[in-house]
């Protein structure tokens, strides 16, 4: 929304994707239409940045999944970079292409879920679609949850829980109350996080929920369904069965980087950033020319540094349109990159909370499924290692875990760990090559009516 | 200095590996390398497709060949496979030009000796129900099937290591020198002998003995759905060859045929061209029309190798003495095992079961022998 806004705000022609009813992602989610929801603080700055955008002049298309990048550098050898083209699916199944001279891409994360057993059970939930549960739609994900993972989301959905009536049966933290504490003065740049924080876990404390730090799930057991967790210290020690009929659990964010791998951007591993991000200057400029990365998809850094990147990487791509002479960029600048660096630092030590635990991933017994597309398992992903593949493009291959719909979003993360283990790192690991469709896309979009003569046949090959 | 191995193969595709553990089995001592991983280009990523009527008429008898050694793959490969399915295919025209092309091409693959005969719709729909009415007429070959292509490389590694096989991965070669020194990497290496089986990469390899061997790229797009209730049970192509579509045991059916994409040997398979893209799909929604409910999942790129006249380049190098040369085979995954077979037993000094192809025809006149 800031990017689109700032751009347009410049005179620049900008249109804008989303998949969702309405902008705003997944902290300013809107309620859908019609759908009347108590506002909290963070609907009121999403309110405020979605009338920005609405009189900035941008094209917002909502409900529209980008499905297909390219143009840019993916043109033949020899030829100069064509312009970007995206294709979404709009609200009718019908297919949009546009064709545009700059990318800006602020396309999130999604959630990491380290596998343990149970984990595919009905009942367990992330974390983060608990959020769009009661944020959006007002849904309780049970009436007995067991909220655990890592990072601020915990508390803030474990309140939210709490609020609308359902029973929070724990708070599992993996983080011990040190590394809370260590991450306080970070978070002093930011009073009304630690306000809001301190007053999630105050009402938490008052309705006597069970908060338990540096503790993990260690199973969730039911019988076609959750019916309970077993939770561990992390230390180890003695396990408790809580009964619950939901688990939430998250284990912090990973930046959605499969566009500009698509577009075959330079990435680096930065684990406190969530994981693999583009390689960007510091006005949000990738390693291709006029593609541009901005909030968590970009690298974690929090909601509230996420508008001030979109920013610097519009006002990066108006610059490189000519569009704005450097003078102008340079004073533009300077007001989004300071909110940036503040905001980044609060943000930075919640994403340093989140990052991946290792211990998390060694702790997978052999057994327990990582793929759930695909059905693998540890042992299988460490089967094909044991027989020689070395990288995940090649586990890939040999045990096909991240063939599935989800094509390595929601396994992919753990299994690189396992894959890095036993190969020397995350870097040497690497990542699985990013490919059209970003999603999934129904064929009958695609196809629409045509002739068989529309078909363009290529020539034979000789007999 | 080590001693100097028999035979360096280098590239470790299907048609590398497969020569490098016949040659192992027969006695040498074999390197095999490669700069990337084992069956991870063309090798590994392209449709797997065994048929018949996408296969040049020349080629007919090495692929039916092969055809059986997947088959029995375990058999001969120490228990790796590719779990391939042995299932019939059809070939259909949908016009009547198409069943002109049908019917000639038919002709000249039965005639060398692929069992294919020409089957109306009715009995087309018998053999696939999920056939489109549209289709006119099919070809239909009782020996046809398919492979899970991305097993490849983890199929040939334990044979070949059993074999003796010396296989350095992410080993790039940078030049060979006569004798042969081989200049990698990990430093130099010796051998007697020298096999070049490097995909689309054969013209910078065989530049390196200064040989002219001009190979032209072309990137093969391939598309997966989701997986899907079973709506078809053959391997399904189209007259004109471009479509090739089947549907895996896991419910996954994979659309290809060989519409190009954007890449190149430098930068490999870049992304799918949009135009292809919908192409290909529509050709496969209109041969299976239960396609339409699917969705896409993943769309990729593998590159295939051609020389001037789609015939394959497997045989000696011309004017390097022991210097040998195999790929740029049409549907070459599909005759793959079958050539490095035949390879292994001419560098071994047999007389090969089935002609070569000698790269004579291919160079200028002052580069042939």
């Amino acid at each position: 929304m800031a990017a689109a806004t700032e751009a347009a705000q410049r005179g620049a022609s900008v249109v804008v994707f989303d998949e969702s009813p309405a902008p705003g992602g997944q902290v300013y989610r809107a309620p859908p239409a019609g759908y009347a929801m108590p506002a909290d603080p963070d609907r009121l700055e999403g309110d405020a940045l979605r009338a920005a955008l609405a009189a900035s002049g941008a094209v917002v298309k909502t409900g529209h999944r980008v499905w297909g990048v390219g143009g840019g550098p993916l043109v033949p050898l020899g030829e100069d970079a064509a312009p970007f083209r995206i294709d979404a699916l709009a609200p009718d199944g019908s297919n949009s292409v546009t064709e545009a001279r700059a990318l800006v891409l602020a396309t999130g994360t999604h959630e990491r879920i380290i596998p343990f057993p149970g984990w595919t059970l009905p009942g367990v939930l992330g974390l983060a679609a608990a959020t769009i549960l009661l944020k959006a739609n007002g849904v309780l994900p049970g009436r007995r949850v067991v909220v655990a993972g890592a990072g601020p989301l915990l508390y803030a959905v474990a309140a939210k829980v709490a609020k609308a009536g359902a029973t929070v049966a724990a708070v599992v933290d993996l983080a011990a109350t040190s590394e809370w504490l260590a991450a306080l003065p970070a978070l002093m740049a930011r009073p009304d996080l630690l306000t809001r924080g301190a007053a999630w876990r105050a009402s938490l404390t008052l309705k006597g929920v069970p908060i338990l730090p540096a503790h993990r799930i260690v199973a969730a057991e039911g019988d076609k369904v959750l019916r309970r967790v077993r939770v561990a210290p992390l230390g180890g020690g003695e396990e408790r069965v809580i009964d619950c009929d939901a688990l939430t659990i998250g284990h912090g964010l990973v930046p959605a980087t499969e566009a500009t791998r698509a577009f075959r951007a330079a990435h680096r591993y930065e684990a406190t950033a969530g994981g693999w991000v583009p390689v960007l200057d510091e006005d949000r400029r990738t390693s291709i020319a006029r593609l541009y990365a901005c909030g968590d998809g970009s690298g974690v850094r929090g909601a509230a540094a996420a508008p001030a990147s979109g920013r610097l990487a519009a006002l990066a791509a108006l610059r490189d349109l000519g569009l704005i002479d450097s003078t102008t960029h340079a004073t533009a600048r300077s007001a989004p990159a300071a909110n940036f660096a503040r905001a980044a630092r609060a943000g930075g030590a919640m994403a340093r909370m989140m990052a991946l635990r290792p211990a998390l991933v060694a702790a997978i017994p052999p057994d327990t499924i990582i793929c759930r597309c695909e059905g693998v398992t540890r042992a299988q992903i460490e089967a094909a290692v044991t027989d020689g593949a070395t990288a995940m493009n090649q586990v890939k291959q040999f045990t096909r875990c991240g063939m599935g719909p989800c094509q390595g979003r929601m396994c992919g993360e753990a299994a690189a760990e396992l894959v890095a283990a036993k190969v020397g790192g995350r870097e040497k690991a690497g990542f699985a090559t990013g490919r059209v469709p970003l999603r999934p896309v129904a064929m009958d979009a695609l196809l629409g009516d045509f002739d068989y003569a529309d078909i363009p046949v290529p020539r034979p090959a000789p007999i | 200095m080590t001693a100097p191995y028999d035979v360096a193969v280098i590239g470790a595709g299907v048609m590398g590996c497969s020569t490098a553990l016949h040659l192992a089995r027969a006695g040498m001592k074999v390197v095999l390398l490669d700069r990337g991983e084992i069956c991870r280009e063309a090798s590994g990523v392209n449709a797997g497709t065994l048929t018949m009527q996408m296969t040049r008429a020349a080629l007919i008898p090495y692929a039916l060949r092969a055809h059986a050694m997947w088959m029995r793959m375990g058999e001969w490969c120490d228990g790796g496979h590719v779990q391939a399915v042995d299932c019939p295919g059809l070939s259909v025209a949908f016009t009547e030009h198409e069943v002109a092309m049908l019917e000639e091409r038919a002709h000249f693959r039965r005639q060398a000796g692929a069992p294919i005969e020409i089957v109306s719709t009715a009995r087309a729909r018998e053999i696939e129900p999920g056939l489109s009415d549209k289709a006119l007429l099919a070809g239909h070959c009782p020996i046809d099937g398919f492979t899970s292509a991305y097993l490849t490389g983890r199929a040939f590694r334990p044979a070949l290591l059993n074999a003796g096989v010396d296989l350095r991965e992410r080993c790039a070669v940078r030049g060979v020198q006569p004798g042969f020194s081989i200049d990698t990497e990990e430093g130099e290496i010796r051998a007697t002998r020298l096999v070049l089986a490097g995909g689309v990469w054969l013209q910078d390899m065989a530049a390196w003995l200064g040989i002219t061997l001009p190979i032209k790229v072309l990137i093969n797009q391939l598309v997966v759905t989701e997986r899907l209730p079973p709506v078809m049970r053959t391997v399904l192509g189209v007259a004109s060859g471009l479509l090739s579509l089947k549907q895996y045991a896991n419910g996954t059916v994979l659309i290809g045929g060989g519409w190009q994409g954007i890449g190149d040997r430098q930068r490999g398979g870049l992304a799918v061209k949009p135009d292809s893209f919908l192409g290909n799909v529509r050709l496969a929604a209109h041969t299976i029309p239960a396609l339409r409910d699917a969705r896409v999942v993943r769309s990729w790129l593998g590159l295939e190798a051609e020389t001037a006249d789609a015939l394959p380049a497997i045989g000696p190098i011309p004017g390097v003495a022991d210097a040998w040369i195999i790929g740029s085979v049409h549907s070459g995954y599909t005759s793959g095992p079958y050539m490095g077979k035949l390879l292994a037993q001419a560098i071994c000094g047999q007389a090969p079961e089935l002609p070569l192809f000698p790269i004579d025809r291919l160079l200028a006149k002052d580069q042939a022998a």
